[in-house]
């Protein structure tokens, strides 16, 4: 049993423990088992080397670390070998004994493991000269691979706890929250709002308890970062809390996460069991008097609940039907108390500017959004993956620098960012500096930071239609406009997409659109319309080719295409014979093949898998 | 039925505002909140029906009808679906008979549709049985289904 | 008396108490602001938005629900602008799309110059304003109805669309409902809702049908009264 940390001094002695327990010369080696790359198997890798390490009894002359999320998901599974840093991607059972021979041992490097820039061709031996890291910033997320998130112990050695000793031992609360106010740091989960600001009305705020709640409810479709932090690195997420709290002036805080996502749960439930052990939470925290505790709230899949008010009501142990919010939730939030929420990433960066100092915070970034800022790069990108980023860098660096450009060659048609309440955002302003307002003006939005890039296959209607359809199925149905307007607007962007729309139809989406969000009760209706609303504004030919051509540009939407197959490249493998569902694609092995238009169901089997692209679409 | 679920609710010291991880745990138990467990819930928190059944119906994650043995759940997030997630939903609704959301008449099969599991670089993802299968096409599906027993085309050569 | 604060609403002067929202003092102030989800006697819900007003504090404008909004000092209201219309226009139409043919919303429609939905219609009666469920739940105090679901297919039911176990037959749901779509029918000492039978009972004096006798034992009980007492004479008879 770990003795309580009683003081901060015992904290430092605890941290200088924690850092000697590990020799930094000895090899290391650090699998990402972030979610993603345990979907790619991981686990067996990770065994395996065991496995090894056992049957050559090196269990003392190296490290294995199961660490979380690297950022690089395109290449998993993967590892970093200290202490050279060497970075090894689409790691194989089969590779294991050689890493440990070559690598671990001999200090060779394995060629066929490394990355291959795809420009110049040459290999990356290091993590950093990756182009993918290179022009990261990653203050929050690059903590991930140094630590094992299951282990205390890692993070104290890497100074962990720090902050929270430095503000309760020699900041006031309002000074903590002065510092937080100063660096400027905007909430990541939406809105930007911030922070600080946000702590000072709370903590000016009449009512008793207070609450200080992390939003890990991260429902926008293809972000993940707020997942990652929690899976690699909950303690830090939970550093960022307690400090909150201490500034606020709470003894009572939540972590509302997603229940799909099972190893976030899993990691900070153990954090908080550790934190409490080593009186990091609970009462009497280092000694110094506050006291501050953490529960857990599972969500029940409601991307609705990402909202403030419909996540109180769910926490509440109700249906996640948002509230009118022209009362603060820093006056009345949950259970009617003053009420602090911020999300992970933001709880994330708060040790960062109490270590360092707003003024240092506050040189990163723009002139109105500070730091850093995770966004998930994913959609038609060749390399797929979290990356952190300064405030103020191009989307066209983000997507062709880190993110390597658009796959097979083709060309990039959009980013869509900010989740279903953002937007696309085309070619022609590729150019701006990313931060909270530059995308807003866009039209777009910052919101938790999913970055979808899509190419000239994807169709722009198509994409409008997909965003209504998820917020269709996640408005709460409690006012009008957003239950039944999106829907109605559903229905008219399915009419295009059949070929059946008017010109008048567009004017009818702009108008519903703005109506929609001045009429709506929460924020997700208020900002359903913004993908139609963008992609009218910056693909109204896309929407006109559908209506006045009746033809899909992107070749997408089922009615207005036809698949068939050219005769001249067709080999007769008989491939598209076999896969299709109606028998429409027949033809004898080895004579060309044909579709029939009547009986086909446009399923797509046959383009796909051909492998001499004989099927075409038009 | 009522033992097991008195023995949730005190996990969470019968705390109200533990509700929605409560049903969780209820439907963990029994792959589904039957009518029964959801009384019980009543009764022990001193909830109406009404409040309880509202819950159970509004959040996704939940089933008031027993769940297929074979749970297929496609991601048709935003990265899922720019690479083609719904061809591969009409192809598995197609194989399965069943539409996303719906289980089987045999209870052999649960398939539905989830927001985005975080996973986007291995997109388009089909979890079957709690595996995550990466980078899903769909002869890739169809495979997946032959094997769980279906009867669908693939581009197998040996049919 | 509570404190007042100074308000205009479309260019008028009121006042009204602190906590009171735009809706009590307009309504105070004789000043129409339509509404369908509002009532007084319920808490604030703020889900049809109807009564969307512009609100200007300041320089800035926005748009508020005057069911929910407070009051404040200053505060400047303008029930009849653009952008408003544009939002109960847009409300009208959609209401339209589920209830074509009611009174209400067809007088709604005409006060706003609507002249029909051109959205895709599919009845269903209603439009979800949600007062019955709150009636039952903040008025009544029983809690037998509820909503399932959510979004688009959010409706209002009893749990599991059976028989609800705690109604207690007093119609409340039915009486409240701007859009009569709750079926009640009485008869021969019979009364139905929420497609269950209620049996009522007489008045000891007179024979005539009183209520429910669920209704009645509610009553009893919140009232510390015996059934027999409360069916000893009836209104009519008294």
């Amino acid at each position: 049993m770990i003795k309580k940390i009683k003081s901060p001094a015992d904290l430092e002695k605890l941290q200088e423990v924690a850092k000697r327990r590990i020799d930094p010369e000895k090899p290391c080696i650090a699998f990402c088992t972030g979610t993603g790359c345990l979907a790619y198997g991981t686990q067996k890798l990770v065994d395996l080397f065991k496995q090894e390490i056992e049957k050559r009894h090196l269990g003392d002359s190296l490290y294995v670390r199961n660490t979380g999320c690297h950022g690089f998901c395109e290449r998993g599974p993967m590892a970093v070998i200290y202490p050279q840093k060497i970075f090894y991607q689409h790691i194989k059972p089969e590779d294991v004994s050689e890493i440990i021979e070559k690598t671990v041992l001999a200090g060779d490097v394995i060629d066929r493991l490394l990355y291959e820039d795809p420009v110049t061709k040459t290999k990356i031996v290091k993590e950093d000269d990756v182009p993918f890291y290179k022009k990261q910033m990653r203050l929050v997320f690059g903590m991930n691979g140094l630590i094992e998130p299951t282990s205390i112990d890692d993070y104290l050695a890497i100074g962990g706890y720090s902050a929270l000793a430095k503000a309760l031992s020699r900041m006031k609360p309002q000074q903590v929250v002065d510092e937080v106010i100063a660096a400027n740091l905007r909430g990541r989960g939406g809105g930007g709002f911030p922070a600080g600001w946000k702590w000072d009305a709370t903590r000016k705020a009449q009512g008793d308890p207070k609450y200080v709640i992390c939003n890990a409810d991260e429902g926008d479709p293809g972000a993940y970062m707020d997942r990652s932090l929690l899976e690699g690195n909950p303690h830090c997420v939970l550093e960022g809390m307690v400090i909150g709290a201490y500034a606020i002036g709470s003894s009572h805080g939540y972590i509302y996460v997603r229940n799909e996502y099972p190893l976030a749960v899993k990691n900070i439930t153990l954090a908080i069991e550790k934190a409490r052990e080593f009186g990091l939470l609970g009462e009497n925290i280092l000694g110094t008097g506050f006291s501050f505790d953490v529960l857990i709230n599972r969500g029940g899949g409601a991307f609705v609940c990402g909202e403030s008010s419909a996540l109180f009501a769910s926490i509440e142990g109700r249906s996640g039907e948002p509230r009118a919010k022209y009362v603060h939730a820093t006056d009345r939030g949950l259970y009617n108390k003053p009420t602090n929420l911020n999300n992970v990433e933001t709880w994330a960066n708060v040790p960062l500017i109490i270590n360092n100092g707003a003024a240092w915070y506050a040189g990163i970034g723009t002139a109105k959004s500070k730091g850093t800022k995770i966004f998930s790069l994913v959609g038609k990108i060749n390399n797929t993956g979290l990356v952190e980023v300064p405030m103020g860098i191009t989307l066209r660096e983000i997507i062709y620098e880190i993110g390597g450009g658009i796959p097979k060659g083709r060309k990039f048609k959009a980013v869509q960012t900010g989740g279903p309440s953002g937007g696309c955002i085309p070619e022609e302003h590729l150019d701006i500096p990313v931060d909270f307002d530059a995308l807003t003006e866009l039209g777009s939005m910052m919101g938790s930071g999913g970055m979808i890039v899509m190419d000239e296959r994807n169709c722009m209607v198509d994409v409008a239609k997909y965003f209504l359809s998820f917020l269709e199925g996640e408005s709460c149905g409690k006012c009008t406009p957003c239950r039944e307007g999106v829907l109605q607007m559903r229905k008219i962007l399915d009419r295009i997409c059949e070929g059946n729309g008017t010109l008048a139809d567009i004017d009818t989406l702009e108008w519903m659109g703005q109506a929609i969000a001045d009429g709506s009760l929460c924020a997700l209706g208020g900002s359903a319309p913004n993908p139609v609303l963008t992609t009218i504004r910056y693909f109204r030919d896309e929407y006109e080719a559908h209506i006045k051509e009746k033809r899909c540009p992107a070749g997408v939407c089922k009615a207005l295409i036809t698949y068939s197959i050219d005769p001249e490249t067709c080999t007769g493998c008989h491939v598209c014979a076999r896969i299709c569902p109606t028998q429409a694609a027949t033809g004898e092995k080895k004579a060309v093949h044909t579709i029939n238009q009547e009986t086909c169901i446009k399923c797509g089997a046959c383009y796909e898998s051909c492998k001499f692209d004989a099927v075409t679409v038009a | 039925m009522k033992e097991k679920v008195t023995e949730i609710i005190q996990k969470y010291n019968s705390d109200k505002g533990f509700l929605v991880p409560i049903l969780q745990d209820v439907q963990k138990e029994f792959n589904y909140l039957p009518r029964e467990a959801l009384n019980a819930v009543g009764t022990i928190l001193n909830l109406p029906l009404s409040r309880i059944y509202e819950l159970a119906t509004f959040y996704k994650a939940f089933s008031l009808r027993p769940r297929g043995r074979h749970q297929l759940s496609l991601c048709v997030g935003t990265a899922c679906h720019v690479r083609g997630a719904t061809l591969l939903q009409e192809s598995i609704e197609r194989g399965l008979n069943i539409k996303a959301g719906e289980t089987s008449d045999d209870l052999e099969f649960t398939f539905e549709t989830v927001n985005c599991l975080g996973a986007c670089a291995l997109g388009p993802i089909l979890v079957v049985d709690e595996e995550y299968q990466g980078q899903v096409t769909l002869s890739k599906t169809n495979k997946i289904l032959k094997k769980l027993g279906k009867k669908v085309a693939t581009d197998d050569q040996e049919d | 008396m509570s404190e007042m604060v100074t308000l205009k609403i479309d260019g008028r002067q009121i006042q009204a108490p602190v906590g009171s929202t735009v809706i009590e003092a307009a309504r105070d102030a004789n000043i129409y602001i339509p509404n369908l989800c509002s009532n007084p006697e319920l808490e604030p819900y703020g889900a049809c938005r109807m009564c969307m007003v512009e609100i200007r504090h300041g320089k800035r404008t926005r748009l508020v629900a005057a069911c929910i909004y407070e009051v404040s000092e200053g505060l400047e209201v303008k029930t009849d602008t653009e952008r408003v219309n544009n939002v109960r226009r847009l409300v009208i139409e959609l209401m339209l799309s589920r209830n074509p043919k009611h009174p209400t919303l067809l007088e709604l429609a005409r006060r706003h110059g609507v002249e029909g939905t051109r959205f895709e219609v599919d009845v269903r009666g209603c439009i979800l304003c949600g007062q019955c469920v709150r009636t039952c739940r903040e008025v009544v105090g029983v809690s037998a109805i509820g909503f399932e679901g959510r979004g688009t297919t959010r409706r209002v039911a009893t749990p599991f669309n059976e028989s609800p176990a705690e109604c207690i037959a007093c119609g409340s749901c039915a009486y409240i409902c701007p859009v009569d779509v709750i079926p009640l029918k009485e008869k021969d000492g019979v009364r139905t809702i929420w497609k269950t039978d209620f049996p009522m009972l007489k008045c000891q004096s007179c024979g005539r049908t009183i209520a429910p006798q669920r209704q009645l034992e509610h009553f009893a009980k919140i009232t510390d009264q015996s059934l027999d007492d409360l069916t000893k004479s009836c209104v009519h008879c008294r």
